[in-house]
Formats: C-alpha cells, structure tokens, sequence
C-alpha cells in the first residue's frame, strides 16, 4: 500500500513554475485527448482543429483577439482579487451589470451626445456597474462574515434574471419584431472595429493598459502591498494595521469595475443592444477564472492566458462545426486544464514523497 | 509483534536537506528506566533527529535499532508501532472532542465501532497508575495546558508507547504544574519507561535527567552525565561560547509615564469578559512585566493595547494621549510597537519575500513610499541594515520570509518593531521556543530599549526571564492583578501561588493604580 506524506515545500525557482506549468498543461491535454477518444475523435486531429481554427487562419486569430479582449480584461481584474484570497465568481454578472449601465447611458445620451464623450461616458458607467454589483459580496463578507464564494456566485443569476426582466419589461424594444431585445445604440456609441474583423480596438487597448496598470499597482504600490499581505495572512494585516474593509471594498470595486468594462465593450463593439444574457457573454467571467489562474495571479501574463483560452474558445467552435462535437466540449476543455493547473500549483507550494511499505 | 522497548539506539543517523547537513553522523541511546535529555539551539537538528524517530523524515545513512535490532521507521504509524510516543511542543488535539474520543483517534487497535468503549478502561488505569485525574468525558477546550499535555502522554501510552518523546514539555504549565509533571516523569522511569526530554531550559535538564546528549549544528557535541555538569558548562557545549545568565540592569528613575492603562475591562472571544479592570503605569527606562499562566487574560489585555481588541471599559494613554479603540495603525503612528504573541500567525506573511516582511508596520511611512509607490530600493537597503544589525541568519534578502528559523524570524521581528525607537514596546513571550543565544539576544535587547529610554511591558510565562529584566511584575489571574511586585520583593517567592490564585496581595481590588 501506498502512503504519501505532503509537506511545505521551499522556494521554487522560476524555471520550476514555468516547467509544472507546461507539465500541468500537456498533462491536461492528454485526458482531453482521452475524452476524444472516447467520443470517436481522433485526438490529434481535433486539437489540430482546435489550434488551426483558432491560430491558423488570419480569420481565426482576428476572432481569437476578439474574445480575448473580454478575456482579459476580466481576467486581471480577478487575478487581483484572488492575490488578496477573495474568491470572486460573479465576475460573469458584474460583466452584465457593465453592460446594463453602459447600455443605459449609450441608450439615453447616445443620441445628444458626439462620440468621443459617449463612449468615455459608456465605459466609465460600465466600469461602475460592474464595481457597485462587486462591492455587495464584499459588504457582505465585511459585515457578515458571509462567504464570497456562496455570494459572488449567487449573485450571477440574480443579475441574469434582471436582466431578462429589463429586456422583456421596460426596456424592450419597439422595433425588434417583439423580440426580447433593446433598441439599437446609436451610432455615436458604437465602437470602431478593425477593418475585416470584429476586433473593438477601443476596448482592445483598454484592455492591455488596464493589466500593465494593474500589474503595476499589485507589485509597486501601497494598496498592491497591502493586498499581498492579506491575502498571505490576514491576521498579519491586522496586526499590522492594514485596514481589512477599505482595502477589500477597494479589490472588488476594481475587480468587478474590470469585469463591467469588458460588458460594455462586448454591447458597444459587438452586439449593439442588450439580449439574452448568454448572449452578451459566453461564459467569460467564468474561462476568466482559469486564466487568472493560468497567469499565476499576475495580470501582465493575463495577456497571454486570455489569448491562449480565447484560442480555445474559438477552435471550440470549429470542432463543434468540423466534428460535430457538441457545445460542451469547450467547457470540459477549460475544466480539465483548471483541474491540472490548480493540481500543479499544490504541487509548486508542496512536497510529496511517496512512502512505500507495508502497513501491519 | 509489540515488544517492550529496553533500549533504543541510534546509530551514524545522517540527513541533508538541499546539501545542508541537518544531521551528521549521529549517535544516541536510550535505555529502560532512563531519562536522556536532548539539548541543542535551534537549528541545531533536534527536531530532524526526532522527526526521523517518529517516520516523518527518512535517513540519509546509519540505522536505529530497537532492543539491538535494526528497524525500518517510514512512517508515523510504523513509528508508533515499534513503540515510540510524541508529545508535541503543540498539542494536537481536537479541541471540541472528548478526552476519550480524541485518544479513540489515533489509536491503532480500535474497532470501527464505538472505539471508545474498548479505550476507556486503559485509559483510567493509566491515570490512576501516574495520578493524572484525568475525566474522559471532558470536552479538551475545557482542560487547562498541563490537563492537556496528560492527555498527550495517555494518548501515547495507551498506543503502547515504550519511548516517549517530549519536546519542550514544560513550556506551558505552571511552576506548580511542572512541579507535578517532574513527579509523573519520575514515576515512569521507575517504571521502566524509556524518556527522551526536549529542553532549552538547562535547570529542568539538570534536575531530571540521566544522560544528556548535546547538537550543535547537526553533530554531537558530547554525551555526558547530567550530575556531574553545571549550568554554564552545559550552556557553553551548546553554544559554543559562554553564556550570560545575569543580565546587569542598573536602577533607573521612574519619572516619565508612557503607558497609562485606567480601569480596562475586555471581553474575549467567548463573550465574556477576561480584563476586568485593570489599572498600572509603565515609566520611561523600566521593564514592566505580566506573570500569568496564559488564558488569564494577558493576551487580550496586549491585544486591546495595540488596538486589535475593543475596549468595552477604561482608558488607554501613551505619553498622556489617548488612543483607547483606536486602529492598530493609529497606535502604532503613536509609539507602540508589539513583537505578536505566535509570531509565525501574527508577526509576518509567510510566503512573502524577506524585504516585504522587513516593512510590514512601515510600509506607510514616508521613508518607504513615494506617493502611492513602494520605494524598493530604500526597503532592500533598509532589510540589508536590519539584519545585519540584528543578527538574522539568511543568506540573502531575497528569500521567502517562511524558510527562516523560528529564532530568525523572531529577530526580524523585533528588529522591525524596535527600529523605529518605540516609545512602548509589548513583547509578548518574545523568547518563547527559541534556544538559548537566542533568547539571551533578544534579551539584551530588550534591555538595551530600556537604557535608551523606552518603556517595555513584557508578557512571558518563563519566570526567570521576567525575574531577570523586569524592574516591576504583575501577576495577572482571571483578568485581574494579584499584585504588582519590585524587582527586589520578596513575596516574588510566591509568584506560583499568585499565578495559581490562591494568594491576591490586593484582595477585592483591581482598580488601585497607586501600587
């Protein structure tokens, strides 16, 4: 029988990270390729599917960037929160709390106002949206002790709810054919796209700032500081005076504000009106998650994760149309390789040793 | 396959981590009815050594041998299995089960039904064999620390422990309740028990032991009679140098107050509250300290100083300001500064590089922030200074603040919280499992606060550092004083029976500020 003995390991050096990293992923990638098989797929064929739909073809990669701006924009803003251990897993309806303010402002001021006021003025509601629908797991943990986890997460539906309700209620559209849609944005509001492409450059260089900035606050400044230590050892922040409360409302308020920017971006860039909230978001705010965690917490390497998952996203679709697979593919996809990246970091932070022998 | 255990030894044990040679060829041995003391700073491979006894780590080279036969320990169980019982320095009980359900836990044998009942038996005659008086039913949260311990002792003999190890044993109980602990550690080696004592405290080894093994940095230093050796030739084996046991510490007026406690009622975790109106003054250039067997209420007491526990009642003032219920950092921008009770839970961030732990109150402070942005370079050159000036043994700045010894990070600590010149430093049991150079540091330190004209309250449950640098003691029972007593008191002689209870210098009365 087999015992195994797990203790704290010492640092591990960067070339280690890099190389469990890898490890996690290609072993990930070997239990997707069973589950292929297992749907009468050969495996190397769909992931060369997946990685030619997505990185192949000038089509694939403009549409690879253009689901990695939502990406990582969400993603940073988690990573941040997930540095001060706040489990944050309503980034998906902080998302469409963006999208909602930012829509009501494009809809209400659209029409009065000239685009390079619009658009800031979007993006700053969408910002706020996403902060204010944020802040109340973060009440609620400060004053209640109420887990994020539970919260966050139950917020989302409460968020999708509403937002059906606004658009087969009050906000429904006259001229959609009584689909339960709101009405165009201007054109004001619209956002630029890159020619032949979907890309929303707007958004998209938003985007790679908002993580340079981020990365900068986490690792250079005070408040970055002061995250770190939480979320190292809460009890030591206090001891050393860190203020808990203000510093976690402040995480969530950018975390969920980050989660919001993407939301509105999605309406302005693409879709142009509110729908379904499945349709504004593909599950962003969740593939956001793994690749917070792919980019080990730091929202420079955000860029590169939500480009990488983004890439999944996109050859998903191809398969689901070339193989026939279905939709679910993607998401047992992004499990699996959270699956093996979380079971790499436990590797990272531990020791393991196997004890052989015989128990008596 | 259980034999009775009559000698253990252990032969040319080696083990290096990370080409660090934590134990080098070593040699011990116990026998039947002997108690071997194990004596090392830390750092010294104490701990290694006994983590290879119990099945946690495995050796390099060399062999143990049970009754003169070779054994293979690879793991906990197969540890326990040959005989050989850990008391922990920490217990590891399950504070909201029993006594027996907690015994019931680890034991082998049990049935996997209702393993209690088959346990009870030997276990109240186990206690009644050593006068342990110990209640099965007994939820552990309800036990006192010496209780506790008793229960790690029966939990290791019911598991058929031949060899108990114990690590620090006495770090925790009351001089009466060491007193009694001695008495039961008498008893067993009459009994034929094998005992390994973990101590840095030299007086227990002396009193106690037959034979006593000293480490220094991984290797013996020398097996020798624990009779025919003195304090100070034992401190010197260990060290490797002499040792200090007299602090000098002149007299010094007591003119200037900086702490002013009025009247501080807190109420604790539980609801209730465990200060109850307590009153003292600590002056410029004194060491103040509180004697108290813990959980009389000294934690809180510190906790409500330094702002991390509300007052309910009372006043608290430095240098006539008030700071009652401020935040910890407000305190702090005041002149009070803390060494943290568990250093490792309250005094640093762990995974965080040493620097980042160096500036771990300072970090606001505009020597190490420019508007909103951590100046690195003064930080890292500021860490550089602290450790060298305060003797943290690392070798580089650039490491995580976890992989430092106990002793070493204590002087991070203190070193962080002193540079600053504190007006009060409260140093909760600032010495507490460190090993003698250690300790004897730290406490230089602390003197050297008070020459220079700090005022210190000093928090500790080893007498003898509180008889060595305090100018003034309280006793603290039950969240109230007993007594404050001068250095040169004589009723100090009653300082067990004060921390016991059962003698208040100051009977119905919590609230004298005079004294």
């Amino acid at each position: 029988m087999l015992h195994f003995k797990v203790s704290d390991r010492e640092q591990i050096s960067a070339i280690g990270t890099f190389l469990t990293l890898v490890l996690a992923l290609t072993a990930g990638m070997v239990v997707i390729g069973l589950i292929f098989l297992l749907c009468g797929v050969n495996p190397f064929f769909a992931f060369k599917k997946i990685f030619s739909g997505s990185f192949g073809s000038v089509f694939g990669f403009k549409e690879t960037i253009t689901k990695a701006i939502p990406l990582i924009l969400i993603g940073g803003g988690l990573a941040l929160a997930f540095k001060a251990k706040f489990w944050n897993i309503g980034a998906e309806s902080q998302l469409l709390m963006g999208a909602i303010f930012g829509t009501w402002v494009g809809l209400h001021w659209g029409p009065v106002l000239p685009s390079p006021v619009i658009v800031p003025l979007m993006f700053v509601a969408g910002f706020i949206g996403g902060a204010l629908w944020g802040l109340i797991p973060a009440i609620l943990k400060i004053r209640f002790a109420i887990n994020e986890v539970i919260s966050t997460l139950m917020l989302n539906y409460i968020c999708a709810e509403f937002l059906i309700l606004l658009i087969v209620g009050p906000w429904k559209s006259k001229k959609k054919f009584g689909f339960p849609y709101t009405d165009d944005l201007p054109d004001s509001a619209i956002l630029s796209l890159l020619p032949g492409s979907r890309i929303h450059t707007a958004t998209l260089i938003l985007a790679v700032v908002a993580v340079v900035v981020l990365a900068i606050v986490i690792y250079k400044t005070r408040f970055g500081y002061e995250v770190r230590v939480i979320g190292e050892n809460p009890d030591a922040a206090k001891y050393a005076g860190i203020d808990f409360t203000r510093t976690t409302l402040l995480i969530m308020a950018i975390s969920g504000g980050m989660a919001g920017l993407a939301g509105i971006g999605e309406v302005a860039g693409i879709h142009h009106y509110l729908s379904y909230p499945d349709s504004i978001s593909s599950g962003y705010g969740f593939t956001a998650i793994i690749v917070a965690w792919l980019a080990k917490l730091n929202p420079l390497y955000v860029i590169f994760s939500g480009i990488f998952f983004s890439g999944i996203l996109v050859g998903g679709d191809a398969i689901q149309i070339s193989l026939g697979l279905p939709a679910a593919t993607v998401d047992v996809f992004n499990g699996t390789l959270l699956f093996f990246l979380i079971m790499g970091d436990f590797f990272t932070k531990n020791k393991i040793r196997v004890l052989s022998g015989e128990r008596a | 396959m259980m034999h009775k255990i009559e000698t253990l030894e252990m032969v040319n044990v080696s083990k290096s981590f990370h080409g660090v040679r934590a134990n080098d060829n070593i040699n011990l041995k116990v026998s039947s009815g002997e108690i071997l003391g194990l004596l090392g700073e830390n750092g010294a491979g104490k701990t290694t050594l006994m983590n290879i006894l119990y099945g946690i780590y495995q050796p390099d080279a060399g062999e143990i041998r049970v009754n003169g036969q070779r054994v293979t320990i690879d793991s906990p169980r197969a540890s326990i299995e040959h005989g050989i019982g850990m008391v922990h320095q920490h217990f590891m009980l399950i504070q909201n089960h029993t006594v027996i359900e907690n015994i019931a836990l680890g034991y082998a044998r049990a049935p996997g039904l209702f393993p209690q009942k088959k346990i009870r038996k030997s276990i109240v005659s186990f206690s009644e064999k050593f006068n342990f008086n110990i209640d099965p039913d007994k939820k552990v949260w309800q036990l006192s620390a010496g209780e506790q311990q008793r229960v790690e002792i029966v939990k290791a003999l019911v598991n058929g422990a031949g060899l108990l190890i114990l690590d620090e044993p006495t770090s925790v109980l009351t001089p009466q309740e060491t007193r009694d602990f001695f008495q039961v550690l008498e008893k067993m080696r009459k009994d034929g028990q094998l005992i390994i004592l973990i101590s840095h405290k030299l007086d227990e080894i002396k009193k106690l032991c037959d034979r006593v093994t000293v480490l220094r940095k991984g290797q013996v230093v020398g097996h020798v009679d624990a009779e025919q050796m003195d304090k100070r030739s034992l401190a010197r084996m260990m060290v490797g140098r002499d040792v200090i046991f007299s602090f000098s510490r002149e007299k010094m007026p007591r003119k200037e107050k900086v702490l002013d406690v009025a009247d501080v009622t807190v109420v604790g975790d539980k609801g209730y509250p465990v200060v109850n109106g307590i009153s003292f003054a600590v002056y410029r250039n004194e060491i103040f300290g509180i004697a108290g067997v813990s959980g009389n209420g000294q934690r809180e007491l510190v906790e409500a100083i330094t702002g991390l526990r509300t007052v309910t009642h009372g006043r608290i003032r430095i240098n006539d300001k008030d700071i009652t219920n401020q935040s910890p950092r407000k305190i702090y921008n005041n002149g009070v500064s803390h060494v943290p009770e568990e250093r490792i839970r309250f005094g640093i961030a762990p995974n965080l590089f040493l620097y980042e732990n160096a500036i771990l109150k300072q970090h606001h402070q505009k020597k190490f922030s420019r508007l909103t942005f951590l100046a690195y370079g003064r930080i890292k050159a500021h860490t550089r200074q602290l450790i060298k000036e305060f003797q943290v043994a690392t070798p580089s700045i650039n490491v995580q603040t976890k992989n430092l010894s106990g002793g070493n990070i204590q002087k991070l600590i203190l070193g962080r919280e002193i540079s600053d010149k504190p007006d009060l430093l409260v140093a909760s049991h600032p010495t507490y499992g460190l090993d003698v150079g250690a300790t004897e540091y730290l406490r230089n330190q602390l003197l050297k606060r008070r020459t220079e004209g700090g005022a210190v309250l000093l928090v500790s449950e080893d007498l003898d550092e509180l008889f060595e640098l305090c100018d003034r003691t309280a006793v603290i029972f039950k969240g109230r004083f007993m007594g404050i007593l001068e250095s040169d008191d004589p009723r100090l002689a009653d300082i067990g029976l004060m921390m016991a209870g059962t003698k208040n210098l100051r009977p119905g009365d919590g609230a004298d500020a005079s004294l």
